[in-house]
């Protein structure tokens, strides 16, 4: 069967960023396996989250700071990526 | 005791996973592939990198959009909500009027949004319509072709008259679940009409309320159909909001990788506001 996928369009950077978000997805299920329960707490915000709370919040966050960064400063995304993980690990630490 | 961790019933989850996957993942990852890259058709693309992105993020097209569906949701929800709590006090609670007001009520939410917007595009007329012709007849100069203000006063009124009827069920449906106890305690203390409404059926509404209120700013700040039948968008561009202007470059113009990138700063911005939606409720029902 030949699969033709060509309307998808796909390059190398979007398969990458797509890749990343599954592997995301995928350490976060092995996370749960080992770690059952989601460790909800109640953070800087105030109200419970859970770990998928918190990597939504990041992903969420992160696009925001990227479209931002484009507008703002300039299509080197590279330094909003930076700030991108510092807010993820904010996120996981305070959250 | 231990308790026993068994997370195989997760299997019966996979064919919605299948179907999430076949109408919106897929779908959604084209549209970040196009974003990135432009194209003349026949499944031919170029890399555009950022482009997009940063043309629409400095258009003033786009924010003017923006702007204009931020004040219709402001608008909308400034009128419908008063307005909602308003009817739905003034319903009779028992007795045979309770399922005539009921179906009135239901009527307009029944009715599709392109028919909608096609009764409101006739109505208006001033040559043929009854609203324009006796609103000229009257001595005000109203055209919702050519004025920009009364293109805003007919998407609005419309809106109103299309959507206000939601809140009126979800207010009604607050109302009606307060016990008596709550009204003969009032009449025992001698409360007021007022001290009724404040200290009764206002917070006993709460949760309706916020439902209503969420639903339909969403829900404006997603309008498309209504407003395209009756204005197109215009006079110029003053009845533009994000869901015709983007319809306008994807399919008008075909510019898909701009109208991809706008999509997905349109698609963020109501993932967040759902996100709020669905904190905001989660964590008013904890509370409780």
């Amino acid at each position: 069967m030949n699969l033709d996928l060509s309307w998808m369009a796909w390059t190398w950077p979007t398969a990458a960023f797509f890749g990343t978000i599954f592997l995301l997805l995928f350490g976060m299920a092995a996370w749960e396996y080992v770690s059952p329960g989601g460790n909800p707490r109640v953070g800087v915000l105030r109200f419970e989250t859970t770990r998928g709370d918190r990597l939504f919040l990041s992903l969420l966050g992160s696009a925001f700071i990227h479209l931002a960064w484009l507008g703002l400063v300039g299509p080197n995304l590279w330094w909003a990526l930076a700030l991108s993980v510092v807010y993820a690990i904010g996120v996981f630490r305070y959250v | 005791m231990e308790k026993t961790w068994n997370n195989r019933a997760w299997f019966l989850v996979l064919p919605v996973l299948v179907l999430v996957a076949f109408s919106a993942v897929i779908p959604l990852m084209t549209v970040v592939n196009y974003s990135v890259q432009d194209t003349f058709g026949n499944n031919v693309f170029f890399w555009a990198g950022t482009e997009w992105f940063e043309e629409l993020l400095a258009s003033d097209r786009f924010w003017e959009a923006m702007v204009r569906n931020l004040i219709f949701s402001f608008i909308i929800l400034a009128i419908e909500v008063p307005l909602g709590i308003f009817i739905a006090l003034n319903m009779p609670k028992k007795g045979w009027g309770v399922p005539v007001c009921l179906v009135l009520m239901a009527l307009p939410l029944l009715i599709p949004w392109n028919v909608v917007g096609t009764i409101w595009q006739v109505f208006g007329r001033n040559d043929i319509g009854l609203l324009g012709y006796y609103v000229n007849k009257l001595g005000i100069n109203y055209n919702y072709v050519q004025n920009p203000i009364d293109a805003w006063v007919t998407v609005i009124i419309m809106d109103v008259w299309h959507w206000t009827s939601l809140v009126v069920l979800l207010c009604y449906a607050g109302l009606v679940s307060i016990p008596d106890a709550f009204y003969q305690a009032a009449k025992i203390d001698g409360a007021s009409r007022w001290a009724v409404f404040r200290f009764i059926q206002l917070p006993k509404m709460q949760r309706v309320l916020l439902i209503a209120v969420l639903l339909r700013f969403m829900d404006s700040f997603m309008i498309y159909t209504e407003p395209f039948v009756v204005t197109g968008g215009g006079p110029g561009n003053s009845t533009t909001f994000l869901s015709i202007d983007l319809v306008k470059t994807a399919l008008g113009q075909f510019d898909l990788g701009p109208a991809a990138a706008m999509s997905l700063v349109y698609f963020l911005i109501i993932l967040l506001l759902s996100w709020v939606f669905y904190t905001v409720m989660t964590n008013y029902d904890a509370e409780r």
